[in-house]
This record gives structure tokens, C-alpha cells and sequence, in this order.
């Protein structure tokens, strides 16, 4: 049975003094997104029937590889920011939380350097 | 805590009826919430037909109404009755609202009235805001000077300044906002809702306090500020036409300024 007052769990274990960052961070990739996203999106379009090798020759420029990585990078860090958001809305329980919010972080981890090894593969391979 | 289905012992049943003994064009239907905790049956909504030519205009008058002479059992939480001390705070035709200035009028058809959503109930439209209270409490919603004025004179502020808490002091803490708010609902244990919050930049805008820094440090929280998503929900049903999601928006512009 707990006695402890309203404002003692009001209070609780204070703030954790952070927060900013990632609000910060999921509005700058969102930006960044939106150029990057239409760029990408017009390029798979067109990309979409095209030979393999048509497709290696747009990804021979390194201004188009460092392009394709920063899309890659920025979405799935937002993603994650974004589902991280999501889990500590919607999972209560703090362990559950903890860990589901870790395997999203994981998940955009590997997700986001296999992607870039694709494209420095395409890339070193023109 | 996110849950899809009320538990079994909050679901609503269907209540009673109470005709009115008078006919007319101008009769309505009340469907109120009721809930006795020392009962052991289940809340449900009794229905209330009254006349609108022998009744005031406010939702308000009709509970009152109802109290003096259907059903005296009837409670609900009132005072000033001209929306200035927040008691009368209900669900009324599905938004939170006060009872005392909100006109039948308003309201399309039958107005079912609820207490404040997602709270316990204590009994019928009163909901428990000792919590919400205690998180008020928690934001030291009071004057935190170090300086000391002139002995022989008040705290001073310009004009200017004194504009920036305009449309903050004006909440009067009925909490409609905060319980109106998906984010409190889910997370209301620890975010501290539009109302604590637009309170507490209601003491960060106001130039005469020198915590500015420690009311920033305090919320600077993934829990206690950014549960806002910026739904609007608190805008949209402020019954004193306040914007706490403004404030709020306010109080995460501060937090970037601050960082180097």
C-alpha cells in the first residue's frame, strides 16, 4: 500500500534535463527531409524501369552518393526519433519502454549503414 | 496508460428517465452522467426532459435545475457561475467546457454531460483533480525574487513587459485543456498537461521573477514538457479563449535559446 502525497509523485525523480535535442533534431531532419525527400523520390521515379547500369552511372557522381546518404541518414534517424515518440506514448510499462525504444535505435542503426554500404558499393563499383 | 476499452466496473449503462410533467415546444433532454461510489453498480446516464421556457440559459441552470427539482441526489461542482472560478469544468456535448457559460442554445439536439474525461470520478460530474493539482503545486506557481524592490515601492514592470503575460494570467484553472489532451491521458502521471504548463510560463514570462533558469531546468523533461505533440486539443476547448499550446510552444522556443 503507498502513502506517499500527490506532490511526491508530482515531483517525482525531477527532470531528466533533456529533451531539447531531440525535439531540435526531429525538426531539423524533418526539414531536411522535405528537399531531400522530393529530390529522392523524383530520381527513384524515374530510376524505378531503368537498367541497372543506368542506375550505377547516376550513382557514379559524388555529389549524388552524398546525397543519397544524407537522405538515408536523415530519414531513419527521424524514424527513429519519431517512433521513440510513439513507444513512450503508448507503452507504459518502463522496461517494456526501454527496451522497445533500444531495438528501434538498434533497427535504424543497422538499417542506415546498410543502406549506405549499398550505395558506397554501387558507387565504388561504377 | 493507453487503454481502448473503459474497465468493466466504468462502462456506462443506461439510467433512468425523468419526464418533465410539463409539455411544450421547448423541452430538451439531459443525458447526465451518474456514478455513486457507494454503490456497487456501474455509472450510467440518466435522462432529464425539462422545459426550457422554465429554466435559465446556461447548461449550468438546467443541472441546477435538476438538483432542486428532479433528483436532489444529483452532484456537480459549482460556484461564481460567470466563468470565473473554474468548478463548473465538465464534458458538455462532448467538449470540456464550463457549465456556467456554455447556452443550451449551443448545443444541437439531446446534451449529454460527462465529468472532466480520463480522471477518477469522486461522484456523478466531479472529477478528482488532486493530482493535477499537486502538478500545479510542483511548477512553484508563485513570485521567486532574490531582488528586493525599494522599500517604498511595488515590483515595478513597463507596459511592454507587463503585455507578455497577457493571455496567461487569465487561466482560471479548470483544467478543461489538461483533460482534454491526448498526451495527459495516455501520460498523465508524469506530463504536466497545458494548464501546470501554460501556468508555469505564465511565471517564466513574467519579468519580475529571477528563476527563469530553474522553472527551465525543472521542465526540461522528455515527460514532463515534450508528451506535447501540439494537437491543439487544449486550444481548441479553453472555455476562457486562452492558447496554452502557444505557451507551451513558448516555453520549447526558451529551451533552444538557451543552447549555445
Amino acid at each position: 500500500m503507498k502513502r506517499e502525497t500527490d506532490l511526491h509523485r508530482a515531483k517525482g525523480l525531477g527532470s531528466a534535463k533533456k529533451g531539447v535535442g531531440h525535439w531540435i533534431a526531429q525538426r531539423v531532419t524533418a526539414v531536411a527531409l522535405i528537399p531531400l525527400g522530393i529530390w529522392f523520390v523524383g530520381a527513384f521515379l524515374l530510376l524505378i524501369f531503368a537498367p541497372f547500369d543506368q542506375a550505377r552511372l547516376w550513382l557514379s557522381s559524388i555529389w549524388v552518393v552524398t546525397a543519397t546518404i544524407l537522405f538515408v541518414v536523415a530519414l531513419f534517424y527521424h524514424g527513429c526519433l519519431g517512433m521513440q515518440m510513439i513507444w513512450e506514448d503508448y507503452i507504459p510499462h518502463e522496461g517494456t519502454r526501454w527496451g522497445v525504444v533500444l531495438a528501434t535505435k538498434f533497427l535504424g542503426i543497422c538499417l542506415s549503414l546498410l543502406s549506405i554500404i549499398s550505395i558506397l558499393k554501387v558507387y565504388l563499383s561504377a | 496508460m493507453v487503454q481502448l476499452r473503459l474497465p468493466p466496473k466504468s462502462r456506462i449503462q443506461k439510467g433512468n428517465t425523468y419526464s418533465s410533467s410539463s409539455q411544450g415546444p421547448e423541452m430538451k433532454l439531459f443525458h447526465v452522467y451518474r456514478y455513486d461510489p457507494e454503490s456497487e453498480d456501474n455509472p450510467r446516464l440518466d435522462t432529464y426532459e425539462i422545459n426550457l421556457k422554465e429554466c435559465g440559459p446556461m447548461v449550468l441552470d438546467a443541472l441546477i435545475k435538476i438538483k432542486n427539482e428532479v433528483d436532489t441526489t444529483l452532484t456537480f461542482r459549482r460556484s461564481c457561475r460567470e466563468g470565473i472560478c473554474g468548478s463548473c469544468a465538465m464534458n458538455i456535448d462532448g467538449t470540456n467546457t464550463l457549465a456556467c457559460i456554455k447556452p443550451i442554445d449551443d448545443c444541437k439536439g439531446d446534451i449529454k454531460v460527462t465529468p472532466l474525461p480520463h480522471l477518477y470520478v469522486v461522484k456523478d460530474l466531479v472529477a478528482d483533480l488532486s493530482f493535477a493539482y499537486a502538478q500545479y503545486a510542483s511548477v512553484k506557481p508563485w513570485l521567486q525574487a532574490d531582488s528586493s524592490p525599494a522599500p517604498d515601492k511595488e515590483r515595478l514592470q513597463s507596459p511592454e513587459e507587463r503585455k507578455k503575460i497577457d493571455g496567461l494570467w487569465e487561466c482560471i484553472l479548470c483544467f478543461c485543456c489538461t483533460t482534454s489532451c491526448p498526451s495527459y491521458w495516455w501520460s498523465g502521471d508524469k506530463y504536466l498537461g497545458p494548464a501546470t504548463l501554460l501556468q508555469s510560463y505564465r511565471w517564466i514570462a513574467d519579468s519580475r521573477d529571477d528563476a527563469t533558469g530553474e522553472r527551465l531546468d525543472d521542465l526540461e523533461d522528455p515527460f514532463k514538457l515534450y508528451r506535447c505533440h501540439t494537437i491543439m486539443n487544449c486550444t481548441n476547448t479553453c472555455p476562457k479563449n486562452l492558447n496554452p499550446a502557444k505557451a507551451i510552444g513558448e516555453i520549447k522556443k526558451k529551451m533552444v535559446e538557451r543552447i549555445d
